[in-house]
């Protein structure tokens, strides 16, 4: 039985900035209208709206999804918020999708939303909450440490220099320097630079982190009759995956992430994608630290293990190579609002596809890419792959 | 696509108002074994997809979505979270399974409320961070505010609230499942002790702990996986306004649209005559008299009149809440929705026991998240 084809017809997404003077309600809403100018709807033709967003410790506000309906457009309408952690920015989309798929809607407005400033004095102290109370909280973890950790895994096994990982750093900062919606973007950033930065949790230094920010994002899907009526150039949800791995993420292998592997080889299967590295032509991996966008590269089975950091050292990953990485600037560059960070991606493949993307245009005009997210312990992947 | 969408096993632990002996864990591994036992599936070979319902400040534990998939065999799955009632929850399983993309999805909510110290300041923080919560307002105080506008907005009376009370904590003397089963009449309730008046303390459900696991299944796999399967004839859920002051009181127009959305899909006009039997919100009792006047199973003001004269009761033209609703069984946080879906399943089934209900082919089960949300979800079910 054919499943119903789901277009991204809209995106819209605010600044991603450091403290934003909106409130949360408003970012949301400063994306949703953008979406929903940028395909000349307004909220009557929306039947249904999804949110993603991430911990409400950000916020202080229990059952922040009701908090954010009305910002995001769902006044008396069906509304849902879906949650897989960091992973949730490529997750709502895959929420929209069964949202449409499942012929009970026809369109329907996804909407990431994240303030993070709000948390006074640093939002990592929200995510002193996340581990295990009994095993792991009174060793009292920090973020940084932890990915100090898998970082330094993911070095030693196959021999990696900081060096090299810091390429990808300046790769990503120097395509964010075209993204308007930028927070760091630099066109003149040096390895050099990457590696004098101030040490956080070694091998993590500042700028092989992305920074905390605050913005929105929103998109606009239709089932295919709609889409081919509202659009010429409607850009297809080909393929979705998401996998949660066991919460027990101490006896993990932290040198490859088996759950994204598993989500997109679920992607790829619905996309009728049999070989990745060829049919894969523009890649927005999940990089809120350098090293994090090998790792997922890998996952996602675009390069060996261990041998993702060569598509930046020939080239295959710049803006005109071969299969460009993160030509958004990724979350390293524009910023990572946790689930507006991954919605952002979906919306750099949607114009991407669309050559709609500005000074950032790939070359080769690509037809079909994938994104992807990953959060919690080191645990869940969530894989849309997109083609035209 | 895959048109027809069935529940094919369900299974609890609990309910009781306090389970120190168990975790969280621990009480859903519990329910999950029995609903797979029930489905006759193996978690890790048959279903495809699991979905948790949760909210981070009740666990205590931010990006709760974590510790969700061991104790349901989901680890290493395609599984999420929805922070949502269970219909919720309900309704996103019935989603992915009519894409035609899976088969079989798992949908599980718990409640340890017992858990918690600091449940009503928890509470409080659902309120809008700026324009509410500097007014410190309690929650059932919201609640009374409301009750004092639908009474006066419908002439329902305190008696006709009361006498939801009875009912439902009457049948629950039925139910094994039923913590707060209690005989009263309608003086103990009207006498009781004041909440926020005119609302009492025994108008309002109290907590209790468990946890609820369902299967669904396509149609094709749902008969071979169940001698009964019961059908998502339609399912609808909807939000208003977020913020206290921009929204009704008197009626609850965002339950109307949820249950016009499930009518439209099960194909019902008439709900008081094509519907057989009710499980709906009645965290407070005046709820349950607004809820069934915005399904349409009456008309504005008529609801408390019915439950006066005897219509919703377990023999009745429409048992309303023959499980004892919450009242009678305790809320059970994002739960209280599976576990109405439960009792309708069962009911539905000829499982109900002592409090089976004769003749019943479809229920109706919905629920409300609480204040100060405007958040409803509506279910059709039948055999």
């Amino acid at each position: 039985m054919g499943m119903r084809k789901v277009a991204v017809i809209g995106a819209g997404m605010t600044k991603f900035v450091r403290r934003a003077q909106e409130t949360p309600k408003e970012l949301s809403w400063e994306a949703a209208r953008m979406a929903l100018e940028s395909c000349e709807l307004t909220m009557d033709d929306i039947q249904g709206v999804c949110m993603g967003t991430a911990p409400d410790a950000f916020d202080g506000v229990h059952i922040k999804s009701e908090y954010l309906s009305d910002g995001s457009g769902a006044w008396r309408k069906p509304y849902m918020r879906s949650y897989v952690g960091g992973g949730t920015g490529v997750f709502a989309p895959i929420q929209g999708w069964y949202h449409v798929a499942s012929g009970l809607f026809d369109v329907v407005l996804v909407v990431c939303e994240e303030k993070m400033s709000s948390y006074y004095p640093h939002a990592q102290a929200a995510f002193l909450t996340i581990f295990d109370h009994t095993t792991e909280r009174p060793l009292k973890p920090n973020l940084l440490w932890i990915f100090a950790i898998e970082m330094n895994r993911y070095m030693t096994t196959y021999g990696l220099e900081k060096k090299d990982i810091a390429r990808v750093a300046v790769q990503h900062k120097r395509n964010a320097a075209n993204h308007p919606c930028a927070l760091l973007g630099e066109a003149d950033i040096t390895v050099e630079d990457v590696l004098n930065s101030e040490t956080l949790a070694w091998p993590v230094q500042r700028f092989d982190v992305s920074p905390v920010s605050d913005g929105a994002v929103a998109i606009v899907l239709a089932a295919e009759h709609v889409a081919k009526r509202l659009t010429s150039k409607p850009v297809w949800i080909e393929g979705v995956g998401w996998h949660l791995d066991t919460a027990y993420w101490t006896n993990r292998d932290l040198a490859y992430p088996r759950y994204v592997e598993y989500a997109a080889r679920q992607a790829y299967e619905m996309a009728g994608i049999k070989e990745p590295r060829k049919e894969i032509h523009i890649a927005e991996p999940y990089d809120p630290f350098d090293y994090k966008a090998l790792h997922h590269l890998e996952g996602l089975q675009l390069a060996d293990r261990g041998k993702a950091i060569e598509l930046y050292l020939n080239g295959t990953a710049a803006p005109d190579g071969n299969m460009p990485v993160c030509p958004s600037g990724g979350l390293l560059g524009v910023g990572n609002p946790i689930a507006a960070a991954g919605l952002m991606k979906i919306a750099e493949l949607f114009w991407q596809l669309r050559g709609e993307a500005g000074k950032r245009q790939v070359s080769g005009s690509p037809k079909t890419g994938v994104a992807q997210a990953w959060g919690d312990l080191m645990q869940v992947g969530t894989v849309v792959v997109m083609g035209r | 696509m895959n048109e027809r969408v069935a529940i094919v096993g369900v299974g609890w632990s609990g309910f009781r108002p306090r389970t120190p002996e168990v975790s969280y864990k621990e009480l859903i591994h519990e329910a999950a074994v029995r609903a797979y036992a029930d489905a006759g599936v193996d978690p890790r070979a048959d279903v495809e997809s699991f979905i948790t319902v949760a909210e981070d400040f009740i666990e205590g534990t931010s990006i709760f979505d974590e510790y969700t998939p061991d104790q349901l065999g989901g680890a290493l799955k395609p599984m999420h979270t929805i922070t949502g009632d269970g219909l919720h929850g309900l309704a996103t399983a019935y989603m992915l399974i009519r894409t035609g993309y899976c088969d079989v999805v798992a949908v599980e909510g718990h409640s340890k409320a017992s858990n918690i110290l600091t449940l009503p300041n928890i509470v409080a923080y659902a309120q809008d961070p700026v324009l509410n919560r500097p007014l410190r307002l309690n929650t059932h105080f919201v609640a009374g505010m409301e009750m004092h506008r639908f009474l006066y907005e419908t002439d329902t009376t305190q008696e006709q609230c009361a006498a939801v009370v009875v009912k439902n904590r009457r049948n629950a003397l039925k139910n094994p499942l039923a913590s707060y089963g209690a005989d009263l009449g309608l003086e103990d309730v009207l006498f009781g002790p004041p909440l926020a008046w005119p609302l009492g303390v025994r108008e309002t459900a109290e907590h209790t702990d468990g946890a609820v696991v369902m299967v669904l299944a396509s149609e094709k796999k749902a008969d071979l996986l169940a001698e009964k399967p019961i059908w998502v004839r339609g399912i609808g859920w909807c939000n208003d306004s977020p913020s206290l002051e921009s929204r009704e009181w008197g009626t609850v127009p965002y339950l109307q649209q949820a249950a016009e959305m499930a009518y439209q899909q099960a194909g019902i006009r008439d709900p008081w005559n094509e519907i057989d039997f009710v499980e709906i919100d009645d965290t407070y009792a005046y709820k349950e008299l607004q809820a069934m006047e915005a399904l349409g199973l009456c008309g504005a003001g008529q609801a408390g009149a019915l439950v006066e004269a005897g219509a919703t009761e377990l023999d009745g033209e429409l048992p309303v809440n023959a499980s004892g609703g919450s009242l009678g069984v305790g809320t059970m946080l994002e739960a209280t929705g599976l576990m109405r879906t439960l009792e309708a399943v069962l009911q539905l089934r000829g499982e109900a026991g002592q409090h089976q209900l004769e003749d019943v082919e479809v229920g109706l089960v919905q629920s409300w998240r609480g204040v100060p949300t405007t958040s409803g979800a509506v279910a059709v079910l039948s055999n």
